[in-house]
Parts: C-alpha cells; structure tokens; sequence
C-alpha cells in the first residue's frame, strides 16, 4: 500500500497516521505538501490526517479544503482512489465537496478529548473489512466541531444507500442519546461517498494500533485497506 | 470601494453558539431576548469602480470560500 499523507499548516496528526500506516502496511507513507499539485506517482491511498488546519480560522477545514493539492485529490478520487480523512481530515473533506454534509460544533458545546465506542455498520468496504459487521471498537477522538449535519434528504440517502459506516454507540454496542456525544445526526462517526472510495470519520483509529496505547482497535481499519489493495493489485 | 458580506446560518440548522450566547444575555439580565442566531461579517475593499463586477466578485468570494453554502446564506452590499 503505497500511501500518502497530506500535511497542511497547522495539522498536528500526520506523523500518528504516517506511524500507523507504516505499521500496518510496512511501507513508510509520502508526507504531501499542501502546496504541491499532484500526488507520488503510484499512489493506492490518500490520507487527510487531523490537527486544527490553518487554526481553523473561517470554518473547520474551509481553507484546507481550497489548498492546490486538493484538485489532485478530486481527481483521484474521481478516478476511484482510496481518501481516507480523519478529524480535520473529515471536515476537510466535507468542505471540499467529497463528501456530503457539514461538522457542526458539538452539542454540548465543550471540546471532548476521551475514547468513544462506535459500532461497525458493515464489513464489506475497504475502509471496514477488517471488523466484522455489528463489531463495536474503541477508539479515541479529541474535537470541538464534529457534530456531523446535513439535510433530511441527504441523510435519507446515507442511510438508505448503507454510506454510514461507524456510529457512535455505547460500549456494548447500543446506538443511543447518551453515547452521541458530540450530537450528530444519527450519531454518525463516519461516512462515505457515493462511490464508496472516500471516507471521512471523527474518531482516530490511528490513535489504538499499538499495545502501548492501550488498544488495538483501529488497526482493523487499517489491515482492512492493505488486505483490499493487495487483492486489487 | 468597501463592501460588507454578511454569512448567516440557514434557519433550521441548529446553533449551539447562538444559543448559548442568548442563555449568557438572560443571565446579564438583557430585556426582551426572544433568541439569537449568531454568524459572521467580513469587510472587504475592493479595487476598480465597477459596481457590477465588484458584486460578481463579491458573490464568488462568499460561493467558493466565505459561507458554506449547505448550511449558511450570505448577503453582499456595497457600502
């Protein structure tokens, strides 16, 4: 898995997702700068990492999104090309129209640095087939804005169309008021676009792959998009 | 030439911030505060004196960059 992580200006993750990647993949993953216009050549993987991108001045993510490097993410994921945005990540994508809906500030209006349980809705995506459907796993999040909205009809459609694939839940796996923590709609962690190639999630999976975190739980994310590349390739 | 783009939330679109601030007006002891909705203002000087090319300009700006459009509307004037 040929990977590259996207490094804009004040993004503090890079290096925790660029460690996972490696970890899971045993290839060490290209740092891209926001500036630069196109991708390494050979690239299976895009990373948007989290981190407050430009101090999240004007909204979350909203400059980030308008970064040069961007055009070359569209038009790899355009081409089918595997994103995968996490945090800031998630935002960004949102603001530049990969992914549908916007992140609010959380409802309870307070910053949450903690882990979180969320439930795997589906296992057969690249981005999930390393659990098994219905598998609840722990993981970490830390952000002030991922209040995931959007309107009715495009919430009908994420569901109808089976696109929410992580929702936050409690630890035995129960979607409900008190483990939606940040207050999104339908307590949605993660989603993906039409497509199925881009996926924006809140939580950092790439915060549990090592004993010395305390969990392992996001290593599946990870191991599941290696497994899915190396049976494309 | 000055202008003025006013970025507000769309009604219905839940407003965490402005609701907190109304809670903080109540708690001042502020009069007669039914709600509040909070958003920004951006001022901005424009070169040129061509009015209709400044709001094209305006209109660009607060499309491509100034309001997210899924959840905020904006209005531009020329001050």
């Amino acid at each position: 898995m040929k990977s590259a992580v996207l490094v804009f200006p004040g993004i503090n993750r890079e290096r925790d997702m660029a460690r996972a990647l490696k970890l899971a993949s045993g290839r060490e993953a290209a740092m891209v700068w926001h500036a630069e216009t196109a991708l390494p050549e050979g690239t299976d993987l895009v990373v948007v990492p989290g981190g407050f991108s430009y101090g999240d001045y004007l909204r979350c993510g909203a400059i980030a999104a308008r970064a040069p490097i961007m055009d070359a993410v569209r038009d790899f994921a355009a081409n089918g090309g595997l994103v995968l945005g996490v945090c800031n990540g998630f935002q960004i994508l949102c603001e530049s129209g990969l992914l549908p809906g916007v992140l609010m500030r959380n409802a309870r209006l307070k910053f949450v640095c903690r882990d979180v349980h969320m439930r795997v809705e589906r296992s057969d995506t690249p981005f999930t087939r390393g659990y098994n459907a219905g598998q609840v796993i722990r993981v970490p999040v830390a952000h002030g804005e991922g209040n995931y909205e959007a309107d009715e009809e495009t919430l009908k459609r994420l569901e109808g169309e089976g696109r929410v694939l992580y929702r936050y839940c409690s630890p035995k796996g129960v979607v409900d008021e008190a483990s939606n923590f940040n207050g999104a709609a339908h307590s949605i962690a993660g989603i993906i676009n039409e497509r199925g190639n881009v996926l924006g999630m809140m939580p950092h999976p790439e915060n549990h792959v090592e004993d010395i975190m305390g969990c392992t739980d996001g290593r599946g994310l990870f191991a599941g998009l290696v497994a899915h590349l190396e049976e494309a390739a | 030439m000055k202008a003025r783009v006013t970025v507000t939330l769309k009604s219905g679109i839940l407003d965490p911030q402005g609701k907190a601030i109304e809670g903080a007006l109540k708690s001042l002891g502020v009069d007669g505060v039914a709600s509040v909705r909070q958003g920004k203002v951006f001022d901005i000087e424009l070169s040129g004196s061509d009015k209709a090319k400044a709001e094209q300009a305006l209109k660009a700006a607060a499309d491509k960059l100034l309001a997210n459009t899924v959840i905020e509307n904006y209005r531009v004037e020329l001050l």
